[in-house]
């Protein structure tokens, strides 16, 4: 569903990603994990186009999208939950999720992908009148969870979903993942929570300045003894 | 206190809002482009300008009451608001290595090119449209008989403090409940984000520098009945803008009302209370107390409110 083909990364002069290459197949929940730095979030960004790579190409569903305008993409079907939530604060929850589904089907059916959202995160509808400047952390990421829903996409990137969060709510928002994924909706997760990423996702990327270093199924790239005393601290 | 000081404190009050409004709709232009392009337009008075002499010129060709000419110089405005947004700002905007600041100086350049060719075609004599019902009042004797002190009010300044409201409530209409409102609020508060939301933000920025001229032009027709217009009056309602946007807290509509109001009123005060000619020092110690006192603007005290319960 989703290539990247060999691609280069810079901010100005300085090129954070290298060569890096990855896929994600119909279905699946694939992962991206390194340590901060790494170049996680580049990836994603230039994924949806707030980015350009230097060099290589990225194709979406077969057709190239590396050169497409940011804003088209969420037409094409690729949904983007940022790092820090990014919601707009000075909007309600009803409103931030209004933002989600702007375009095309997803304008058409807005309510009810609204009840999906709602019944996905019950604690939303008892606050869709309320800003969202002023919602504890956890209700921001669902309501930045449920924004990206909102566009009915067939991708779905999560970039750090559970950063900042309490544990119990890090629980809730990995379930949530494995929902969505159950509808049918492709999963790419950029996390730091490598153990939970690892049980929940089919194949996994890691990251080193920049470089992907080992791929793997899931509980492959869990297995491995780099990893292992790397990330998982065993 | 006795009934001539009352009546003179009460009826400044009334020119105070009056004009406090026509200032809020001036300030919402201004708030609006600073919140969606993070530049403060410093040609948002000589666009009124403009938009006074569409109006002077209807008036004078075709005998067409100010009013109405809100409808054809607020859409001319919103058209030259296009034009200078997507050729002269947005491929300034486009280039990293410029500051910000720089593209503050060009609105700059542009109120100054635009006040100059206003000198070229109009030369630079006050003009003004002597309309029927300028000296026209509502007196509250004739509504009560017996009443103790004596207000007037102004048929000209109400309906242009009425026709202000009514377009800034459409302007809230369009901004809460339309998908091209919210689009331009969720540009203001978050471009990255809004990108991904499929927001067309570089069209966002265009419909936003239109919308912003457009309603300062309509302020400049609710003005011109009750003012008079040259060339560099332009200069004087950019700064009561900024003041405005700045008292009422950047990027904020009901700031840039509650803004608007407040510096009418106090305005109105030091005309009253001080003379004419302090009308101008009051806007300055107001800006400055601003400042000083209220960082964040009008906005950051009703928000502070909300959230401390």
């Amino acid at each position: 569903m989703l290539e990247v083909r060999h691609i280069d990364v810079s901010y100005g002069d300085v090129q954070v990603i290298w060569d890096v290459s990855f896929s994600v197949r119909k279905g699946e929940v694939v992962a991206l994990i390194g340590a901060n730095g790494a170049g996680k979030s580049t990836i994603l960004k230039t994924v949806s186009g707030l980015l350009r790579p230097g060099k290589g190409e990225i194709l979406f569903s077969e057709s190239p999208i590396h050169l497409t305008e940011a804003f088209h993409l969420i037409e094409k079907g690729i949904a983007h939950v940022p790092e820090g939530r990014r919601l707009f604060p000075e909007m309600t929850v009803d409103e931030n999720l209004d933002t989600g589904s702007l375009k095309g089907t997803a304008r058409a059916g807005r309510e009810e992908t609204r009840e999906t959202v709602f019944n996905l995160f019950p604690r939303l509808r008892e606050r869709r009148k309320q800003l969202c400047g002023t919602l504890s952390g956890g209700e921001q990421q669902m309501v930045a969870v449920g924004r990206g829903l909102m566009s009915r996409p067939r991708l779905i990137m999560f970039d750090e979903p559970s950063l900042g969060l309490a544990p119990i709510l890090v629980k809730e928002i990995f379930h949530v993942i494995t929902r969505i994924r159950e509808e049918g909706v492709t999963v790419l997760i950029v996390e730091q929570n490598v153990k939970q990423t690892l049980a929940i996702a089919d194949r996994a990327y890691v990251l080193e300045n920049g470089r992907v270093v080992l791929e793997g199924a899931g509980a492959e790239v869990a297995g491995n003894e780099h990893v292992k005393t790397a990330y998982l601290g065993i | 206190m006795s009934s001539a000081q009352l009546e003179v404190l009460l009826q400044t009050l009334i020119s105070g809002l009056l004009l406090g409004g026509l200032y809020a709709l001036i300030g919402i232009g201004m708030t609006l482009i600073m919140g969606v392009m993070k530049i403060i337009n410093l040609a948002h008075g000589e666009l009124m300008m403009v938009a006074m002499y569409i109006a002077y010129g209807l008036f004078t060709l075709f005998h067409l009451d100010p009013y109405l000419s809100v409808f054809i110089a607020a859409p001319a405005l919103f058209v030259l608001g296009v034009l200078l947004q997507r050729f002269l700002i947005n491929p300034v905007l486009k280039v990293d290595s410029i500051l910000p600041e720089n593209q503050v100086i060009l609105t700059v350049g542009i109120g100054m090119v635009l006040a100059n060719l206003a000198t070229v075609f109009f030369t630079s004599d006050y003009r003004s449209t002597p309309v029927d019902y300028a000296t026209k009042a509502w007196y509250l004797s004739d509504f009560w008989k017996g009443s103790p002190i004596e207000l007037s009010l102004s048929f000209p300044w109400s309906i242009s403090f009425l026709i202000a409201v009514a377009i800034t409530i459409a302007l809230w209409f369009f901004l809460a409940k339309t998908d091209t409102g919210k689009s331009i609020r969720a540009t203001a508060q978050d471009n990255d984000a809004a990108l991904l939301m499929g927001v067309n933000v570089g069209r966002m920025r265009v419909i936003t520098f239109g919308l912003g001229s457009a309603l300062v032009g309509a302020a400049g027709c609710l003005f011109i009945p009750i003012y008079y217009l040259y060339p560099d009056l332009g200069g004087q309602f950019t700064l009561i803008a900024f003041v405005i946007t700045i008292l009422g807290g950047l990027g904020s509509t009901v700031g840039a009302i509650v803004g608007g109001l407040i510096l009418g009123v106090f305005e109105s005060l030091t005309a009253t209370y001080a003379g004419m000619g302090w009308a101008p020092v009051g806007r300055f110690v107001i800006f400055i107390a601003a400042l000083i006192f209220i960082p964040g603007g009008v906005v950051s005290l009703l928000r502070r409110q909300k959230w401390g319960r």
